[in-house]
């Protein structure tokens, strides 16, 4: 009985290993085709990533981790509830502004408790976002990829459009830094000095955490599951369905939301330019969600992953151009994400194997 | 030539499952043979290998005494084997015609030539007595007559070995006798058919000769005029199955549901699909729900479960009123329901038992505490009823729900809904699918449940189960009530004559 436990989880973790095996000779090739000579230095940086110049890159990739640790959550989250939150970069941006907003303009909060104020901030307004979608899903049965990819859309034009009207810097086109919102450094400041990581790391491990619990150990996250995977037996069971696809794609617009704060309020500089640009670290959260096939603690080490190959390419950049390396980061994420249809040729495979030897 | 098709000692072995273990079929010319055996017997299996779906790891197959490898349908189709398969195989959106001839197209300079096409088929219907609209579009016609294309679908290919998997589970009473007629127009016609199903009654009916498989082992081939329904329902099960169910007089008591003018509304606007129904189920007696399907069961069963709100009318439970109650309150104020679609309502596939067996009760204080599951006592409780209701599972209450037999997916549903102390139960179509171990099972479960002084409403399609096991029937047709029989003194025609329609009672409106 509990070797059939194991032999599936041990085909999962094998065929997502596989994934990106295939998914890094691919990245190898595109190096080889575009410049050999380079190819195999620059792809020992890629592997390398942020274990380039420890301890600083150890920093760094942990610092990328962060926000799309969260998106990652928040896609992954709506996809255990049942429901395809395509939208967490809409969610992400309106987060950000709120934590911005604070940080700007609520100077009266002290230092220690601004930060955390931001952070909830941005919690309330990605949830309050995405609850649109929910609420439209679940009242009018209209699709929530529909809803929140064009809400992307939305978000970025008000972000764009609130910025200039309440937190501009006009000399350089970008939000306001915050005053005295920012989140400490705490310990890693000894451990990873002169870069961007934050106590934020912590927050988004123990947010991974708890969203773990929900899921797995409470009622209500039974309840969410029961309406992800079964609509009709949930509400026959009782379950008020509609106010649970609400919540979830709420809880689901705050991870996102979270995600962005935990961007903006680090204290590297980071701004929101106004520009037409939608935030890639929403859609990353896609990838980072399906390679953990939805799993909150495997999203804790799938955002490491493609943190670690996003701080791999900046190293490889003496060597490659940023379109190349970005180019060779999507091509192994892209069959990292196969690791599923992976699965399933495996099982094809070994199902024939094991009927002949039968 | 003695037989047409030998499949002898065939086995077919999954990963941790024997399938089909030594097992031979041999069918003759012009026979209608029947395979049976209950769910997950291996009947499907071994059709499947038949055609060519599966390669077996061992066993010869003959056809008119040549031995053949099948390796894909076309194969079985070539050697003029055709197959109606359980749900079936048709584009919705064509019509009869072009479904019919889809895959073998007559074409000339890549134009369709549908004209000599349409004839045959008009000629084939006309031969076998196979009433079809040629250019009705699928999605617009009755479950009958897409049967009945499938099988036209087989003769226009010249095919003369039929399969028909479980033909009659989607079928009305009149329909099954038609496709009956049929089948045994198809044998004198020079056809040979393979008939499974579950139904002893449709076996004594049609078959000549009963091959039974059990847990997928060849269990033996009789003559059907040469052995009774308890000799095959013995051999199908493994153990002596009483067919008629032992039962006291019910002692009904006092009133549990009263429904009063109850109107709600159809899926057309202009036509209520309950109409103005009233009637009161008492404690222990089990008022059985009779109709055709379609006449306004489902939607009566929605409204008093909170699933649909009514348009009019009251629900009153235990004398309380439940109209405007939420599905939750109605649902721990004594109210239990074994619904319709075991796979739509009364499951969550992905879930394993435990959860599943939780899923009204998640929320007591036994099984959580502040929000969090007790997972020990889930378990456990999960594990107790597993063994009270027999409910056949691997891996206990870790077993995937989608994992298991339909037989036993309803007994799980039937354990859940009957141990959380119901006053009131609903039971829609609760045999449904089912083979007659399990029906045997639910039925016993239903008069116990009504001796121990629970209100019981049965809604039912079947007669046999109508008038075995209610106390008393109102019949629904085209939304209203219009009888109420006793089962004792009422017969099969009678009741088939208020299911369709042609036989009303005055009054019967307020039962």
């Amino acid at each position: 009985m509990f070797k059939n436990v194991n032999q599936e989880a041990l085909k999962t973790i094998f065929a997502s290993v596989v994934s990106i095996l295939i998914g890094l000779i691919m990245g190898l090739l595109i190096l080889l085709v575009t410049d050999p000579s380079n190819a195999f230095l620059g792809f020992q940086r890629a592997l390398l990533g942020g274990f380039n110049r420890l301890p600083r890159s150890f920093g760094e990739m942990l610092y990328q981790a962060t926000p799309i640790l969260l998106t990652g959550l928040s896609v992954g989250f709506a996809f255990k509830t049942g429901l395809f939150n395509i939208g967490a970069s809409g969610q992400f941006i309106v987060g950000g502004f709120a934590a911005i907003f604070i940080g700007v303009r609520w100077t009266f909060l002290p230092p220690s408790i601004a930060w955390i104020v931001g952070l909830l901030g941005a919690m309330v307004a990605g949830a309050l976002w995405a609850g649109i979608s929910g609420a439209l899903k679940a009242y009018r049965n209209v699709n929530e990829v529909i809803t929140s990819i064009m809400l992307n859309y939305v978000a970025v034009f008000l972000v764009n459009f609130l910025v200039v009207a309440t937190v501009f810097n006009q000399t350089r086109n970008e939000s306001l830094s915050p005053t005295n919102a920012f989140i400490p450094r705490g310990f890693f400041n000894d451990l990873f000095p002169r870069t961007g990581v934050h106590m934020g790391y912590v927050v988004a491990i123990v947010v991974a955490i708890i969203i773990w619990i929900i899921l797995e150990k409470t009622t209500f996250g039974f309840e969410l599951r029961a309406v992800g995977f079964n609509r009709h037996a949930a509400r026959y069971a009782g379950v008020n369905e509609k106010r649970n696809i609400v919540l979830s794609m709420m809880i689901a617009g705050a991870l996102a939301g979270l995600g962005g704060a935990l961007l903006y309020l680090s204290a590297t500089g980071v701004h929101i330019e106004v520009v037409d640009v939608i935030p890639l670290q929403g859609f990353n959260g896609i990838p980072v969600a399906l390679l953990a096939s939805s799993n909150p603690i495997g999203i804790i080490f799938s955002s490491l992953l493609l943190a670690h190959l996003n701080t791999g390419g900046f190293y490889m950049q003496t060597l490659f151009p940023t379109e190349i390396i970005n180019i060779m980061v999507s091509v192994i994420i892209y069959f990292s994400a196969f690791a599923m249809i992976t699965k399933s040729i495996l099982e094809k495979y070994l199902k024939q194997k094991g009927g002949k030897n039968a | 030539m003695e037989y047409v098709i030998e499949m002898l000692n065939i086995t077919k072995i999954f990963p941790g499952v024997v399938a089909n273990d030594h097992v031979t079929l041999q069918v003759k010319p012009k026979e209608i043979h029947a395979l049976l055996g209950e769910n997950g017997a291996g009947k499907s299996t071994l059709m499947s290998v038949l055609f060519g779906l599966y390669q077996p790891e061992e066993g010869i197959i003959k056809i008119r005494e040549k031995e053949v490898k099948i390796s894909n349908p076309n194969d079985a189709n070539n050697l003029g084997i055709g197959m109606v398969h359980q749900h079936f195989k048709l584009v919705h959106t064509f019509t009869v015609l072009q479904n019919i001839v889809l895959g073998i197209e007559d074409t000339q300079y890549g134009v369709l030539q549908m004209k000599e096409a349409r004839q045959r088929v008009i000629d084939l219907s006309n031969q076998y007595g196979l009433r079809i609209d040629p250019d009705a579009l699928i999605e617009d016609i009755s479950v009958g007559m897409q049967q009945r294309v499938e099988i036209l679908k087989m003769l226009y290919r010249n095919n003369d070995i039929l399969i028909f998997d479980e033909p009659t589970a989607v079928l009305t009473p009149q329909e099954i006798e038609e496709l009956m007629k049929i089948m045994k127009l198809l044998i004198s016609e020079g056809k040979s058919i393979i008939f499974i199903t579950h139904k002893l009654n449709e076996i004594k009916a049609v078959a000549d000769r009963v091959s039974v498989l059990r847990q997928g082992k060849y269990i033996g081939t009789v003559n059907v005029s040469e052995t009774s329904k308890e000799q095959m329902s013995e051999m199908m099960v493994g153990r002596p199955i009483s067919l008629t169910l032992d039962k006291e007089e019910a002692k009904p008591t006092t009133p549990v549901l009263e429904v009063a003018n109850l109107t709600v509304a159809g899926h057309h606007q202009h036509k209520d699909a309950v109409n103005n129904v009233s009637f009161t189920v008492r404690a222990g007696e089990i008022l059985c729900v009779a109709g055709i399907e379609g006449n306004g069961q489902s939607e009566l069963v929605f409204a008093i479960t909170g699933l649909v709100k009514q348009k009019g009318g009251t629900i009153k439970l235990n004398g309380k009123d439940i109209s405007n109650s939420s599905i939750r309150e109605r649902n721990v104020s004594g109210l239990s329901h074994i619904p319709e679609d075991r796979h739509k309502h009364g499951l969550v596939l992905e879930f394993d038992l435990a959860e599943n067996l939780a899923l009204q009760t998640y929320f007591s204080k036994d099984l959580q505490s502040n929000g969090f599951i007790k997972f020990d006592a889930r378990t456990k409780r999960a594990n107790q009823l597993i063994d009270q209701y027999d409910i056949r599972a691997g891996r206990r209450a870790k077993t995937n729900a989608r994992s298991m037999s339909g037989g036993n997916q309803q007994k799980a549903i039937v354990a859940r809904e009957f141990e959380r102390n119901p006053s009131f139960i609903v039971a829609v179509q609760p045999t449904r699918g089912l083979d007659v171990g399990a029906i045997e099972y639910i039925h016993k479960q239903l008069v116990k449940a009504r001796d121990a002084g629970i209100a019981v409403l049965l809604i039912s399609l079947e007669l046999n189960e109508v008038l075995e096991v209610s106390d008393r029937i109102i019949v629904m047709y085209e939304g209203e009530v219009v009888g109420e029989l006793n089962p004792k003194q009422t017969t099969q025609q009678e009741l088939g004559l208020y299911m369709s329609g042609s036989k009303k009672d005055k009054e019967a409106s307020h039962v």
